[in-house]
């Protein structure tokens, strides 16, 4: 019944790379330079745009040394730490999305999907309902448990079955456990019409109505993700020509999945605790990374750092710009652009690539 | 096994297990439906809610019985009648019992169009009903035609998911609708979204029924083809099926159910996931079996209503039929992964 990666795809892989991926090393820095020159206008733009205008002249004083003026305070106090939110959460979902998709070999894994936010998201309904909590720091650690649980949950029911996970069934797995999360969690949200007034901002995934402390509290757990998941890129590319060439190779397919997995959790808790559910980020960006570099993790993972937050920003301020003078959130816009890409992978069968 | 019955030049299959099943089923969602009635700040004993609905009994709780609660057991049945058999159409005809209503968007479509209609533009709820009907037409066609594959027609495993991509696309467009609102519209539509049978009156279950009136006789009639149509689109046109007609027509059909149970009920998940699983292992029975899935459809969501109704606090449905639907349907894949990937 569930047997989308079994079938065999409709053209070669061969021919599939219609556009050769860039293969020499100085392009592929060259092309990381530019992305980070892109990730600077993103987040120029990020700071200059808003509903209130400010004087493009005057945004760059107002973040360096604010004098207090109005104008200051919008770009200071509101916009610069939505900005470095962007930031923090775009490279924690971009790198979650690469390491899931690189550890499950499957090009449709997204924590998003695969119900890790929901699980975050659940548990951090459940602090804030039940023990009235309203530190970020314990939406974080409660974000922590929730979401290793749905990984455990999502990824125990998905793998059950002769020749191990097959792409679809993760996926379908993922809409289970997401379905029973969401409607707890929104039992638990109906409950009090005060604290389902918070709920509802929040479970859309947004930038907006974070100040800074919110960052400053999850950045060392994206940073610490970070490092985890850059240092397992050679670890994860052993992984992908499969378990038993792999450990030829003297490579240990368990603890490298045990501690991507530790990494996808510490991004997608972080990230979820910090702005809420944001779904499909994590699948586009390694995916367009991929056609653009080819399968080696060690380029795949940079790039998918510097893209995710670019997307990120840019679909926070066309939400700020499409719908002025309020705003269409975030999660939206990424569910928006992502959700039809999907929609494309799944046309053309491509899921057995990795 | 199935007999067959002669009289003249007339002759009716059927089988008894199935029927012994539906009658069974039946009386289990006629049993909740009572419960449900009874149930609430002024309790009713089973017998005087049976006396009341048929006219006896004192006034006070006729008034009680007969307007205020048997509006909601009603819808409930008849949503989940609905729901129950809309999933049976699907599901057989995506040959994936995957492929229900619920998980590819459909509900959350036709969710889609009530919310814009109750939030957006103050329809009253002929026009939540229209725009609930609309939405999920619209989210239905898209999701076939993007599915559809020139030459490989539509592969059920491709629909699912790109179903679940739109139906997490349409999630999203609900979130927003919801964060646009007035906290006490939103509060209200979130309710609603959750899948709820509080609060529903004669307004709501007859226009139900009068839908239900119409669709449940179509579907029924269809039932024969599509059984049929099960075993390959080769197998059913040697056997005269005309295929593509009759699987539109099904399409018409199924979303029609779909929408109805949604506008009167909000997008109660799983129901029409499970009920047609339910009843093909009940009545140890191949194919599509409408009338014990609609039948187990409605057993399913009188009885979530009872469980709902009696948690120390108060739950809509949906939150019931959504932990119960989402944890059948992992032990669905986890069985599905045992016997054959």
């Amino acid at each position: 019944m569930l047997s989308l990666a079994r079938r065999t795809p409709r053209t070669p892989p061969a021919k599939e790379a219609a556009a050769p991926p860039v293969r020499r090393p100085a392009a592929r820095w060259a092309g990381l330079a530019a992305l980070a020159v892109l990730l600077l206008l993103a987040a120029a733009a990020s700071l200059a745009v808003g509903a209130e205008h400010v004087p493009i002249g005057k945004v760059a004083p107002a973040v360096f040394t604010p004098d207090g003026s109005r104008d200051a305070l919008i770009v200071h106090d509101l916009r610069l730490p939505r900005t470095l939110l962007g930031l923090g959460v775009g490279v924690a979902l971009g790198l979650a999305g690469a390491v899931m998709q690189a550890l499950t070999r499957n090009p449709l894994a997204e924590p998003g999907l695969l119900g890790v936010n929901g699980g975050a998201a659940l548990a951090v309904v459940i602090v804030i309902g039940a023990f009235r909590a309203d530190d970020v720091l314990v939406y974080v650690w409660a974000a922590f448990l929730g979401a290793a649980g749905a990984a455990v949950l999502v990824h125990t029911i998905g793998a059950r079955g002769r020749g191990g996970t097959s792409p679809a069934r993760l996926v379908l797995a993922g809409a289970a456990v997401n379905a029973v999360f969401s409607a707890l969690t929104a039992g638990l949200m109906l409950l009090s019409p005060r604290a389902f007034n918070g709920f509802r901002f929040w479970q859309v995934g947004t930038l907006a109505g974070r100040d800074a402390a919110v960052f400053v509290r999850v950045l060392p757990f994206i940073a610490a993700g970070t490092v985890l998941a850059l240092l397992l890129a050679r670890p994860l590319n052993a992984l992908g020509l499969g378990d038993e060439a792999g450990r030829a190779l003297g490579a240990h397919p368990g603890r490298t999945r045990a501690l991507g997995a530790l990494a996808v959790v510490l991004l997608c808790g972080a990230a979820t605790a910090a702005v809420g559910p944001i779904t499909f980020l994590g699948l586009a960006v390694p995916y367009a990374v991929r056609a653009l570099v080819g399968p080696d993790q060690r380029w795949v993972l940079p790039y998918s750092l510097l893209l995710a937050p670019v997307v990120l920003l840019a679909a926070d301020v066309a939400g700020r710009a499409v719908a002025a003078p309020g705003e269409l959130q975030t999660g939206i816009v990424t569910a928006f652009l992502g959700a039809p890409l999907f929609m494309l992978i799944v046309r053309r069968g491509r899921t057995r690539e990795l | 096994m199935s007999r067959v019955v002669r009289a003249g030049g007339v002759s009716v299959r059927w089988e008894p297990r199935a029927a012994l099943v539906c009658g069974l089923v039946a009386l289990v969602a006629a049993g909740a439906a009572v419960l449900v009635v009874g149930s609430g700040e002024f309790p009713v004993s089973p017998a005087d809610v049976v006396r009341s609905i048929i006219g006896q009994g004192d006034q006070a709780t006729g008034f009680i019985v007969r307007t205020l609660r048997l509006p909601r057991a009603v819808t409930g049945l008849l949503a989940g009648l609905a729901l129950g058999m809309s999933g049976a159409i699907f599901q057989s005809m995506s040959r994936n019992p995957l492929g229900s209503p619920d998980l590819i968007g459909f509900t959350t479509g036709s969710a889609t169009g009530a919310l814009l209609q109750i939030l957006v533009f103050g329809g009253g709820a002929v026009a939540i009903t229209a725009s609930s009907v609309a939405g999920a037409f619209l989210t239905a066609a898209a999701v076939y035609l993007v599915a559809y594959r020139r030459g490989g027609g539509v592969h059920g495993v491709r629909l699912v998911l790109i179903g679940v991509a739109a139906a997490a696309m349409l999630e999203a467009a609900n979130s927003y609708l919801i964060t646009r609102a007035e906290l006490r519209e939103a509060y209200e539509a979130a309710f609603w979204l959750t899948g709820s049978l509080n609060g529903r009156g004669w307004a709501q279950a007859t226009p139900l029924a009068v839908a239900l009136a119409v669709l449940v006789p179509a579907a029924l009639l269809l039932a024969r083809p599509l059984g049929m149509g099960e075993m390959g689109d080769d197998a059913a046109r040697a056997l005269g099926v005309p295929v593509q007609r009759t699987r539109a027509l099904l399409m018409v059909v199924g979303v029609g159910l779909v929408a109805a149970a949604t506008a009167a009920a909000g997008p109660v998940p799983f129901v029409a996931l499970a009920a047609p699983q339910l009843a093909r292992r009940l009545t140890r029975s191949p194919g599509a079996q409408l009338l014990s899935a609609g039948l187990t459809g409605a057993a399913l969501l009188a009885c979530g209503d009872l469980i709902s109704l009696h948690l120390p606090v108060a739950m809509p449905v949906g939150v019931v039929t959504g932990v119960l639907g989402g944890a059948y349907l992992a032990w669905l894949l986890l069985t599905a992964g045992r016997r054959a990937a």
